[in-house]
């Protein structure tokens, strides 16, 4: 061993990159060098801390201490005051908006304190690049433990029991998809990993696997031996670089210790796991969709059932779980069901990863139990309100979710609740906006993503979206009437009835909640209503009622 | 598994002209040769020729569709299908504005209508001196850094409209 007496953690997320953190890390090493330090302080890149609007970050390991927004030129003062002296370097202190203290702790900051990290466990701590570090954390010990100690079905019980639900957006129950693609009968069964994030403002699974790539291909090669599959595959957006190159590093250095490949941890089990790339389409997040563009096609959705488990990759059966979920796996293994159903509410165990984003004053990635109110995400850990403003509504879900407005802040959010006051868990983006929001604007942006996205294989999604959105630009552009409103609304129950895939079946969803919730400001951009006598004396109330207008 | 194919075996010319030298068409038949399977390859294929051509012009889609043994029509659903695939040239620099949902509540549009003013093209346009592409992309993953331009790999975060001039004219010399 080293005589290593601190650890430098520098982020090396991809927003932390962005701020330059790599020329950080770089003026830390030479600067250690020039003091003759580096044989007691090492410099290691780490994965998102997710304190993302405060980058780039540092943290100094044993003496925890957290420094924020740290520039190249910020690496002498680190060094010199900290590492040489042993002082703190106050200025580079977190200071906590509302009381102005300056805080030295992780675990003392706002935006920490209620959290719990599950999937992100190691997302910080580590350098993804180095196994050695995964496993001193007790990595891999869940995969030795599933093949040396369990049989399958104990493997998929473990799961099932745990109530671990699909992290991707649908919430399907983990452990029951494992058990339905173990039952196929079938020589060949695939794994894959679902790594198409698309949901623009979401980026949780890219930290993962740009932090922790191991604790994705660990759970694959559980899963893989729980369904009876030796061929794993992840399926990753080519547009995020820093994620695939860890990730193909991590599966070298897994080979290279005989983690994946032949007879893993000399049982009977071989196992080992292929790259895709995605091409940039949102539509691929679906299952069908997905398995589609891996066999090198247009990634257009089909017709289910059959369900992948049943025909999947190439027709054979194949399951397919997104990121997060992997990432639940190895802890669920080791720590057993019972641990991990004891943390949620009563039909979401476990956390859920949110990436916290637009008027927010903590932009960045937190991890919360499920049954976490809206209102201590929004405004305990996420700081509230960006520059003072009022608090108008957030967006869960993404384009396929919903707006939530103050009245619903303190619902305990979980897969069900979301679902009863009009928005969805989805992939986890949470996207704050305030007073200065028009929301008519909002939804005209995500049913411009949709239009986009839409893969064009049914006529709702490809014709339905197209007139959503050009009936939006006419209310925003102040041409439209009434009847356009009626119009809108009747269409969006239509598209999300017909349409054949979850992308379009959800698309009109941002208008549906924002008609309901914020109706004055369809109202705004009408041209036959008479503002001048404030948006309360319309008699619109009763027009509402005639034209069925009313969710 | 047994049902897999080996890549064609049979010889395809090459439509080599000024633009499409043919030492990169050899780069791309290197690699379709020494692939284990064809089957479902289609994708990462395409990958590395936007990756060697810079884009995918008609005649690189059609040299792939004969080497593969499909039809280009096959090939050119593959290449509309998805955005990270593109038919034109790009500029010598490629302006990338990020147009996810939390660069968009903190400005990212009115951003990319500035750029469209001060450039004069449209998204996925290649100004007339041929120094810049503006794109509107999907998330970048920047979203602390909202609103975030990205020139190449260089990311600009909370960039304001009085920027812009600045962070082109670094890039006009």
């Amino acid at each position: 061993m080293s005589k290593t007496r601190t650890n430098i953690m520098v982020c090396g997320g991809t927003g932390c990159l962005a701020s330059d953190s790599e020329k950080v890390a770089k003026n830390l090493e030479l600067i250690i060098k020039a003091r003759g330090y580096e044989e007691e302080a090492k410099v290691i890149q780490t994965g998102c801390f997710g304190f993302c609007e405060q980058g780039p970050i540092v943290k100094i390991e044993p003496d925890n201490v957290f420094y924020v927004r740290v520039g190249p030129k910020d690496a002498k003062d680190i060094v010199d005051e900290h590492i040489v002296k042993g002082r703190k370097v106050e200025r580079l202190l977190y200071k906590e908006p509302h009381h102005n203290k300056k805080i030295g702790k992780q675990e003392d900051m706002e935006f920490y304190k209620k959290q719990l990290r599950i999937a992100l466990r190691n997302c910080g701590l580590i350098n993804p690049e180095d196994i050695y570090e995964y496993i001193a954390l007790g990595g891999y010990e869940a995969l030795g433990k599933a093949l040396t100690q369990m049989s399958r079905d104990e493997v998929v019980k473990e799961v099932k029991e745990s109530g671990l639900r699909g992290r991707g957006g649908g919430g399907f129950p983990t452990g029951v998809k494992w058990e339905i693609t173990k039952s196929q009968e079938s020589e060949v069964k695939f794994i894959i990993c679902n790594a198409d994030e698309g949901d623009p403002g979401a980026f949780m699974d890219r930290s993962i696997l740009e932090g922790d790539p191991h604790s994705v291909i660990e759970a694959m090669a559980i899963g893989g031996y729980a369904i009876g599959a030796d061929k794993g595959i992840v399926y990753i957006r080519a547009e995020y670089p820093l994620a695939i190159s860890r990730l193909k590093t991590a599966i070298k250095q897994s080979r290279e210790l005989g983690l994946l490949g032949k007879n893993i941890f000399d049982s009977d089990f071989s196992f080992d796991i292929d790259i895709k790339f995605g091409a940039g389409a949102f539509v691929c997040g679906e299952e069908t969709a997905l398995i589609n563009s891996c066999e090198g096609k247009r990634g257009e959705p089909d017709f289910k059932p059959p369900f992948p488990a049943q025909e999947g990759y190439w027709g054979h059966p194949t399951n397919v779980n997104n990121v997060e979920t992997f990432a639940n796996i190895p802890p669920i293994i080791t720590k057993g069901s019972e641990w991990f159903s004891s943390i949620g509410t009563e039909k979401s165990k476990g956390t859920k990863v949110f990436a916290l984003a637009g008027k927010i004053n903590n932009v960045g990635l937190v991890e919360v139990p499920m049954g976490t109110t809206l209102r201590e995400i929004i405004f305990d850990i996420g700081g509230g309100i960006q520059g003072g403003k009022k608090f108008k509504a957030v967006q869960t879900g993404g384009p396929s979710g919903g707006v939530i407005t103050e009245e619903y802040l303190d619902t305990p959010i979980d897969y069900d609740s979301l679902l009863s006051i009009g928005s969805m868990m989805g992939s986890g983006g949470m996207i704050v906006m305030d007073e200065t929001d028009n929301m008519v604007n909002i939804a005209k942006f995500y049913l411009e993503f949709t239009m986009d996205e839409a893969c064009g294989k049914c006529a709702a999604g490809r014709i339905g979206t197209k007139r959503l959105y050009e009936i939006l630009n006419k209310i925003t552009s102040g041409k439209a009437t009434m009847a356009d409103l009626d119009a809108l609304k009747q269409l969006s129950y239509m598209v999300k009835g017909s349409s054949l895939c979850g992308l379009c079946q959800t698309a009109p969803n941002p208008i549906i909640s924002t008609m309901k919730h914020f109706w004055d400001e369809y109202l705004a951009f009408i041209k036959d209503v008479d503002h001048s006598q404030g948006e309360g004396e319309y008699d619109g109330a009763k027009n509402k009622d005639n034209l069925m207008l009313k969710a | 598994m047994k049902s897999l194919t080996k890549p064609q075996a049979i010889s395809v010319t090459k439509p080599v002209s000024e633009e499409l030298p043919k030492e990169k068409f050899d780069e791309l038949e290197e690699f379709i040769d020494n692939m284990e399977t064809t089957k479902g390859a289609l994708i990462e294929i395409l990958h590395k020729a936007q990756n060697i051509f810079g884009y995918l012009p008609r005649d690189v889609q059609l040299y792939i569709a004969r080497k593969l043994g499909i039809p280009g029509a096959e090939v050119f659903g593959v290449v509309s299908f998805y955005s990270y695939f593109t038919t034109k040239p790009n500029g010598k620099h490629t302006i990338s504005v990020c147009m996810g949902t939390a660069c968009f509540v903190r400005g990212a549009d009115k951003i990319i209508e500035r750029l469209k003013e001060k450039l004069e093209v449209e998204s996925n346009e290649i100004t007339e001196d041929g120094l810049f592409t503006l794109k509107d992309v999907r998330c970048v993953g920047a979203c602390g850094l909202a609103p975030v331009v990205m020139v190449d790999d260089k990311v600009f975060g909370r960039v304001k409209e009085e920027d812009l001039d600045d962070i082109i004219e670094a890039y006009r010399s």
